[in-house]
């Protein structure tokens, strides 16, 4: 199979679903000359009506998005920088997340936001470096991030095909990693994780470009005999808990690694059903490596003080045995 | 403006107007006894401007409408019996109970729903205009809102994509001169929410939004005009309500409308000077305008009992319709 970059498996799998389907478009700032280069070329394609570039208007080509769902399209929307979704807020969880709700099922809005760098890249500093997912988790937006070019191509086209609003968050840093993709379409269908890599003493629970430095970690510890499980939910809502358990019921061990705030954050929802389902399996406490709730600071030193990594991962998978 | 009405049409316009009216009193009452739980916005006053806009529509064209929704529904043709079994937090409302006054959607008679956020339809409107242009359908979508979600920014945002992009889609400013307590007076340094068109790029208009006919007659041509030319609209409608924002706000005692102020707006109400002027042309009869009060009463009526005869939902429904899929986000102890 060929080897692609993550990016190209998005632009591939959105490229290909566009081809299948008329009714799927793209909206978004800087998308007919692609600022990432998912949209390349897509223009010259689809032409005006199916890549529309918008005005800096973050809320109101939201709201577009929506009622452009409402009414029969399947609108992709990208956000450059995922910062971008906080000024869209009320049009992502108060309109389009709770139409379907309100309304009783009468309406439904097919949408989804591609968020297509998050997290911190070096050097952008406060407003260009937060993975702001748990918002939309806490308000029950279907999220997805994939790890790997596979699960990236798999997860949007399910994300596409999906009836209900889905906010595709791609690791800026996973955006230059290769992996193995396949060139025809297939989907890897919401809501199931995966055991990246089996062991037997402790399941790390790792997210986005983290499941990448959490299978580094594990090679680096067999050396100390021990035996790491790598568990990826892929789409962090809805969550694989069924997966999720199997693991920590086997390993009885478990840390959270995930790059978004500690308070509130991913990390606190995993651990707490975590203590609530599994806590007699539990050999050790629910530990939790993440982000620390400071904005990203520019300094580089800083920043990486405030930033998970392999060497905190290891130092918390230590501190269980 | 116009110089004939058929006498059709004129019963039609006089019934929905009386329709709206005639719900929303029933409303207040139903919620001043606590059978509609919560509070809700009334309509009061500013029949003319749905009614007027909405009978100037196809069934196929759509709106977006806004926490005080009542009359625009009614107008485009919702039936008050499941608004009514909504308004009454019923299984078989609109939105299964739900949604409530403020969220009642039909994309079967075209409303893609009552919004409780002053301006967010704006945009959603737009992005359904998107949707005609590119499927190169020739409906139009009507985004009802008010003088305070004209100084949204959302809604700046919507007008302007509208425009750059071409879109059958008319702005309808329900001007009512209050965003809650704050009049226009304070919140405009302009006359004319309409004169903001001119800034995006399309025309806009300002007319009476008391008189019905008024504004029927610009909508058909503004329709009609959005439609062959694929261009925005901004069509603003001066009116007023009588009640207050909410059901409940006279115990407030906010005063921040003189009762003389109120007492003038309602001898121009809407439904007064055009079953007035209907009956000074000769075009019907009191008898025949009175038919259709008893009428309308009577539907009221028969819808409320309706709402009241309909089932509740079970508590549990509430974790229902959250997703396509099956939900997946309820608790796993604790409710189920």
């Amino acid at each position: 199979m060929r080897s692609i970059y993550y990016l190209k498996a998005i632009s591939e799998a959105l490229l290909n679903e566009m081809k299948i389907n008329p009714d799927v478009i793209v909206i978004g700032e800087d998308v007919r000359y692609s600022l990432r280069g998912i949209t390349k070329g897509f223009i010259d394609i689809f032409g005006p009506d199916r890549v529309i570039d918008t005005p800096i208007s973050e809320a109101g080509l939201t709201g577009v998005g929506t009622g452009a769902a409402l009414t029969g399209l399947r609108p992709v929307l990208e956000f450059q920088i995922c910062e971008f979704i906080f000024f869209a807020f009320d049009q992502l969880v108060d309109q389009a997340q709770k139409l379907r709700y309100m309304s009783g099922g009468k309406l439904k809005a097919p949408v989804t936001y591609l968020i297509s760098s998050s997290g911190a890249r070096g050097g952008m500093a406060g407003q260009h470096s937060d993975n702001p997912y748990p918002y939309l988790l806490h308000s029950g937006m279907k999220t997805v991030m994939p790890s790997t070019p596979y699960d990236a191509k798999g997860l949007l086209v399910s994300a596409i095909r999906d009836d209900d609003p889905v906010a595709v968050f791609l690791p800026v840093n996973s955006l230059g990693t290769k992996g193995d993709v396949p060139e025809e379409q297939y989907t890897i269908p919401l809501g199931k994780g995966e055991i990246k890599k089996e062991g037997k003493d402790i399941t790390v629970v790792a997210t986005g470009h983290l499941v990448k430095i959490a299978l580094e970690a594990a090679e680096d510890l067999k050396s100390s005999g021990i035996s790491v499980e790598v568990y990826d939910p892929r789409t962090l809502l809805p969550l694989d808990k069924e997966l999720l358990f199997k693991s920590v019921k086997k390993t009885g061990r478990v840390v959270i690694f995930d790059d978004s705030n500690w308070t509130c954050g991913f990390a606190a929802e995993i651990s707490a059903i975590i203590a609530e389902e599994c806590f007699t399996y539990l050999k050790s406490p629910i530990r939790r490596v993440t982000r620390a709730d400071v904005p990203i600071p520019f300094n580089a030193q800083m920043e990486s003080f405030v930033l998970p990594d392999k060497e905190k991962l290891i130092r918390a998978i230590l501190k269980n045995f | 403006m116009v110089e004939k009405i058929t006498k059709s049409l004129a019963l039609e316009l006089y019934k929905k107007m009386v329709l709206c009216r005639k719900f929303e009193e029933k409303v207040v009452e139903l919620v001043n006894k606590n059978e509609i739980y919560g509070t809700t916005h009334e309509y009061i006053g500013e029949e003319a401007v749905a009614v007027g806009v909405c009978s100037a529509l196809r069934n196929n064209d759509l709106i977006t409408s806004t926490h005080r929704g009542h009359g625009h529904i009614i107008s485009k043709g919702g039936d008050i019996k499941y608004m009514f079994a909504e308004l009454l937090g019923r299984s078989n409302g609109y939105n299964k109970g739900k949604g409530g006054s403020m969220h009642i959607a039909d994309p079967d008679v075209g409303v893609l729903g009552a919004n409780g956020i002053v301006g967010a339809g704006v945009p959603i409107a737009v992005g359904a205009a998107l949707t005609i242009k590119i499927k190169k359908m020739d409906n139009v979508v009507i985004s009802f809102f008010g003088d305070g979600a004209s100084n949204q920014g959302v809604v700046h945002e919507a007008m302007n994509m509208a425009s750059i992009w071409d879109l059958p889609v008319i702005f309808v400013c329900e001007n009512n001169q209050y965003a809650v307590s704050t009049s226009v007076k304070y919140s405009l340094k302009i006359e004319n929410i309409s004169e903001r068109s001119k800034a995006y790029g399309f025309e806009g208009k300002t007319i009476n939004g008391m008189d019905v006919l008024e504004v029927y007659n610009n909508t058909k041509e503004i329709v009609n005009k959005v439609r062959s030319e694929n261009k925005p609209f901004l069509l603003e409608c001066k009116t007023y309500r009588y009640s207050g924002h909410f059901t409940a706000e006279k115990i407030l005692n906010l005063n921040y409308r003189t009762e003389d102020e109120i007492n003038y707006y309602k001898s121009k109400c809407p439904i007064l000077t055009f079953s007035t002027k209907i009956l000074n042309d000769g075009i019907c009869t009191k008898k025949e305008l009175d038919d259709i009060d008893n009428l309308v009463i009577n539907q009221i009526d028969e819808a409320v009992d309706f709402a009241r005869k309909s089932k509740l939902p079970e508590p549990s429904d509430a974790l229902k319709d959250m997703y396509a899929t099956e939900y997946t986000g309820i608790p796993q102890k604790g409710w189920i």
